[in-house]
């Protein structure tokens, strides 16, 4: 490892990670109750050996262990967190090289090196670290669906959702039923040597291979940036077909175990699929309705928010496991019906770490599990059989793509938008298999038939993703370019479009009460209005729970732009512009309406009034110099999320641009009266004449004492200038607080 | 529709189709439905909007039940407002809201967004001088808002200050000077640019697929 030379770094770099590697991979291979048990004779040894070292009757004088090798106290969680490591190392190493970055999607990167990694161990003789079904389905998947869940686009979701449940639900159906007895017919052929297995077997796998895969979809697509419809389209169907693939697979498996399947048992089937969905589902609105509940009262002790997030969105998954039903939908409830609430209750600064956290859990998540697909695919038990692999590849492909064809001809009787040909073509070929299909086909059971049933299944599936990945997923990209799908649209959400989104809303919902028509608009303004009655006063804290959705979206984008200003560091600078007040120009005063706002001063203010003509005189000014503000970007991708505009470099010029919008932001609140009561998030900025800045805060609020604790550090780090009261714990997250005075200098 | 079924379709009805490209079938609920807010006269007048019952949880109901009388969505060329429309006008107005053909070309789906925009923007400039001034904007925010309860007019104020000023930043307006007047007709398609409003301003008309031929009117 000294011989890091003048080469290419990535390629010593990588071959350092796969020295590391084997050296784990070598090392995980001992059992871990071997391990414990050697732990405990050494522990004991330890101990005795200093028993004779303070002790009395030593027949040997053993030296004092100054340094002491104890690997396997450690081992197995050093180990985990190696592999984690290395799987981001590369992931890292991945983005420094990025010309292949762009060619190849990640997820065919990582099963490479899981190939590579997995190759190597074998050629040294040890068992690999296999993709254990329960370590898959307990601790990788979880993270990916709520963080999917949790960011779900609510509006685009919703107004398709009878397109993604035919999808989901039919096209899964007709996937399962298609390959499962297609292969049926294929093992009976005399060439494929496979005439043992039994049409229940191949149904099993025909519903393990049918589903599209969340992590796989969510991995490829994200990178290709398509349009917000297409995305929902196809990851919607990936999340909902779980309860078909759970229904469909336990129901297999029990009746390859029973004698004769009978037409109750057939219904039963189709009862229980309502029972896992409709289950799941209520089971994860229980808790997102508890989480929600829990949140109200958190703003005591604001550091564990983000925990019970977490924690009941976990729990929801857990518990619906328990009963067989679908997690992944109890999952996705849960996050989306809590989402709302928790925003509006939690502190911003939790907010972003539940955000965060997700979107790092996720990543990890996705990476692990791309790697130890690779891996497991190079030790698995396999058995080629030429046949039945290409065939199944072939009917998957044939059935997804009459699927998606016949079922669009009759969704789009339906739809309002139709689906055109390209449409129908990005959705049939983003249908990726990933690695829920391959761990369901770990848990086939070895007595179904032979083992060689299984390997020959398991070989199939592998290929399958592997085509479906590597093949379809590094080719969508060009493919998307080519037939000039529509992208993304890369749009700064305004206040404009907002305003205008719920404009309309209002506008659908009266032409259709005025046509008579009960129709889609009705219906939703019927469940907000319920929502907002009733709902939101439960489980929202305080005053909030009575903020519409544009206030709410107004404050978000003013905190955000507050605290951009304050990243910039310029909240010293502001008296400059005061100081150039008389020499501006004479703007005409655009709706001058200072004189009907300035209201009475209320006893808790400590600032004298400002004169009307001065206030007048500042709007002038800062509305004169208006620029661009950059905006949040609005993404629930995770390749988006990682150029977020604090990290992105700022220049100068843009600096001082930002920080004169932001006066003029912050000028709209010398009109906002002294009722707290009623907008207690809107912070409330005073400017003295004698530049002194204080802000105060009445209500228990967070988010406005968030920026407060943030202009406060800027200004410690900006000029140590001096009179500077102490602040009061604006730093931490506080409770409420009866004058949270902070002091800013000039 | 016993009665409506078994009498032909009258001719009005086939000229009414050609122009605002609904089909047959849709226009007779829409005439059953226009007969029924009229009581059966021949004209609605405003009161008899304000007896549909749901409409009264509406905030913006006022703007809505004045766009069926605004002559200017009647067609281009037309000023001013009237105080009863007869079936005609009704059935234009209902024409902003089919949904597109699927079969669309770039000019068709640029003049489709044109009119539901120009529906919008009359229903937000109330006095009809083709300008939305930041009085208009302010009265649309707050009637957004005004449903929500006592929310403050200063909020909703900030709120539509906060807009206009993204419409000037957007429109590229940078003179200091310059007072700006309002939002014009042009601004108003160049602010909302990125919005696809021709797909979400539909009303799925009796879920009966949409337009044999696909007329634009």
């Amino acid at each position: 490892m000294a011989v890091l030379g003048p080469g290419p770094a990535s390629f010593r770099f990588g071959s350092v990670l796969l020295i590391l590697l084997i050296l784990s991979g070598s090392s995980w291979t001992r059992d871990v109750p071997t391990g414990r048990n050697d732990t405990r004779p050494e522990l004991n040894r330890e101990r005795d050996g200093q028993n004779r070292d303070h002790g009395n009757n030593a027949t040997k004088h053993k030296a004092f262990p100054v340094l002491e090798l104890n690997y396997d106290y450690v081992r197995m969680p050093f180990e985990i967190s190696l592999w984690i490591l290395l799987a981001l190392l590369m992931k890292l190493g991945f983005h420094i090289i990025p010309r292949i970055s762009h060619i190849v999607p990640e997820s065919c990167l990582l099963i490479f090196v899981g190939l590579l990694i997995g190759g190597v161990i074998k050629a040294i003789q040890e068992k690999a670290p296999v993709m254990d079904t329960k370590l898959f389905f307990l601790y990788l998947l979880p993270p990916i669906i709520l963080d999917a869940g949790y960011f779900l686009p609510i509006r685009a979701f919703t107004e398709n959702m009878g397109t993604i449940l035919v999808f989901a639900v039919v096209g899964t159906l007709w996937n399962a039923f298609f390959i499962g007895g297609m292969m049926f017919a294929v093992c009976q052929i005399e060439a494929a040597a496979a005439a043992h297995v039994s049409l229940l077997s191949c149904l099993l796998f025909g519903s393990i291979i049918s589903a599209v895969d969340p992590v796989a979809v969510l991995a490829v697509f994200e990178e290709i940036h398509i349009n917000e419809l297409l995305h929902i389209l196809v990851f919607g169907e990936s999340l909902l077909n779980d309860a078909v693939t759970v229904v469909l697979y336990h129901l297999f498996e029990e009746f390859s175990h029973a004698d004769t399947v009978t037409v109750g048992d057939a219904f039963l089937g189709v009862v229980s699929f309502f029972v896992v969905s409709l289950g799941g589902i209520l089971v994860g609105v229980i808790y997102g309705v508890l989480g929600a509940f829990t949140s109200r009262f958190t703003s005591h002790f604001r550091v564990i928010e983000p925990l019970f997030v977490f924690l009941y969105s976990y729990m929801a998954y857990l518990s619906a496991e328990v009963f067989h039903l679908s997690g992944i939908m109890s999952l996705i409830a849960c996050g989306v019906v809590m989402r709302p609430y928790v925003e509006a209750n939690i502190s911003h600064k939790s907010y972003t770490t539940i955000k965060y956290f997700l979107k790092m859990w996720s990543s990890v998540s996705e990476t692990l599990i791309f790697i130890f697909l690779g891996v497991s695919t190079v030790e698995g038990p396999h058995n080629w059989n030429w046949i039945f692999v290409v065939f199944t590849l072939v009917f998957c492909l044939l059935s997804r793509v009459l699927g998606v064809v016949g079922l669009t001809f009759i969704i789009n009787k339906f739809r309002i938008v139709k689906l055109t040909k390209k449409d129908q073509f990005i959705v049939a070929y983003g249908g990726l298999r990933g690695a829920i299909a391959f761990s369901l086909g770990y848990l086939i059971h070895q007595d179904e038939g032979s083992k060689d049933t299984r390997g020959m299944f398991l070989t199939a599936i592998i290929t399958v993703i592997f085509f479906t990945v590597f093949v379809q997923g590094m080719t969508i990209r060009p493919l998307v370019e080519l037939l000039a799908v529509k992208k993304k649209k890369e749009s700064k959400p305004s206040i404009n479009e907002e305003i205008h989104t719920q404009f309309l809303d209002h506008l659908l919902t009266g032409i259709e009460d005025i046509c008579g028509h009960y129709g889609h608009h009705h219906w939703k303004d019927k469940l907000n209005r319920f929502n907002k009655t009733y709902v939101k006063k439960w489980l929202i804290a305080g005053e909030r729970s009575s903020e519409p959705q544009l206030i709410s979206f107004y404050n978000k984008m003013e905190m955000k732009q507050a605290m951009m200003l304050v990243e910039s560091g310029s909240a010293a600078k502001l008296p400059s512009v005061m100081a150039a007040a008389p020499a501006a120009p004479a703007a005409p005063a655009a709706p001058a309406q200072t004189a009907e706002q300035q209201s009475e001063p209320t006893p808790e203010r400590m600032i004298p009034k400002i004169s009307k003509t001065r206030e007048a005189e500042i709007r002038r000014i800062l509305r004169a110099n208006l620029q661009n503000t950059r905006q949040r970007l609005r993404s629930y991708s995770r390749h988006d999320f990682f150029m977020d505009p604090f990290e992105d470099n700022m220049s100068e010029v843009r600096f001082r641009r930002q920080r004169v919008e932001m006066e003029r932001r912050m000028s709209h609140y010398l009109t906002v009266p002294a009722k707290q009561q009623e907008t207690p998030s809107v912070r409330k900025v005073w400017f003295e004449p004698e530049h002194k800045v204080y802000t105060y805060d009445k209500n228990e609020s967070t988010r406005p004492s968030d920026s407060a604790a943030l202009l406060d550090e800027s200004n410690q780090r900006a000029d140590g200038q001096s009179e500077r009261e102490k602040p009061t714990r604006c730093l931490s997250d506080p409770g409420p607080d009866e004058e949270g005075s902070c002091f800013l200098p000039s | 529709m016993g009665a409506l079924k078994s009498t032909p379709a009258p001719i009005e009805h086939h000229d009414l189709s050609e122009k605002t490209g609904f089909s047959l079938r849709q226009i007779r609920v829409l005439h059953k439905r226009f007969k029924q807010l009229s009581e059966g006269d021949d004209v609605l007048r405003r009161e008899d909007f304000l007896g549909i019952s749901s409409l009264k949880y509406n905030p913006i109901r006022k703007e809505i039940i004045e766009a069926f009388f605004n002559r200017r969505n009647f067609s281009p060329s037309c000023e001013g407002r009237a105080n009863e429309i007869d079936f005609e006008e009704f059935l234009v107005v209902m024409s902003h809201f089919k949904p597109p053909c699927s079969k669309m070309t770039d000019e068709q789906r640029k003049n489709i967004r044109r009119e539901k925009l120009k529906f919008i923007f009359n229903m937000h400039d109330s006095d009809g001088d083709g300008l939305i001034t930041l009085e208009d904007y302010r009265h649309v925010v707050e009637e957004l808002l005004s449903r929500s309860g006592a929310l403050g007019k200063e909020t909703s104020r900030a709120i539509a200050d906060a807009a206009m000023f993204e419409v000037a930043r957007t429109v590229g307006h940078r003179d200091p000077d310059e007072f700006y007047e309002g939002i014009t007709f042009e601004h108003f398609l160049k602010l909302l640019s990125n919005f696809d409003i021709e797909s979400r301003m539909n009303i799925r008309f009796l879920k009966t697929d949409v337009i044999p031929g696909c007329r634009l009117g």
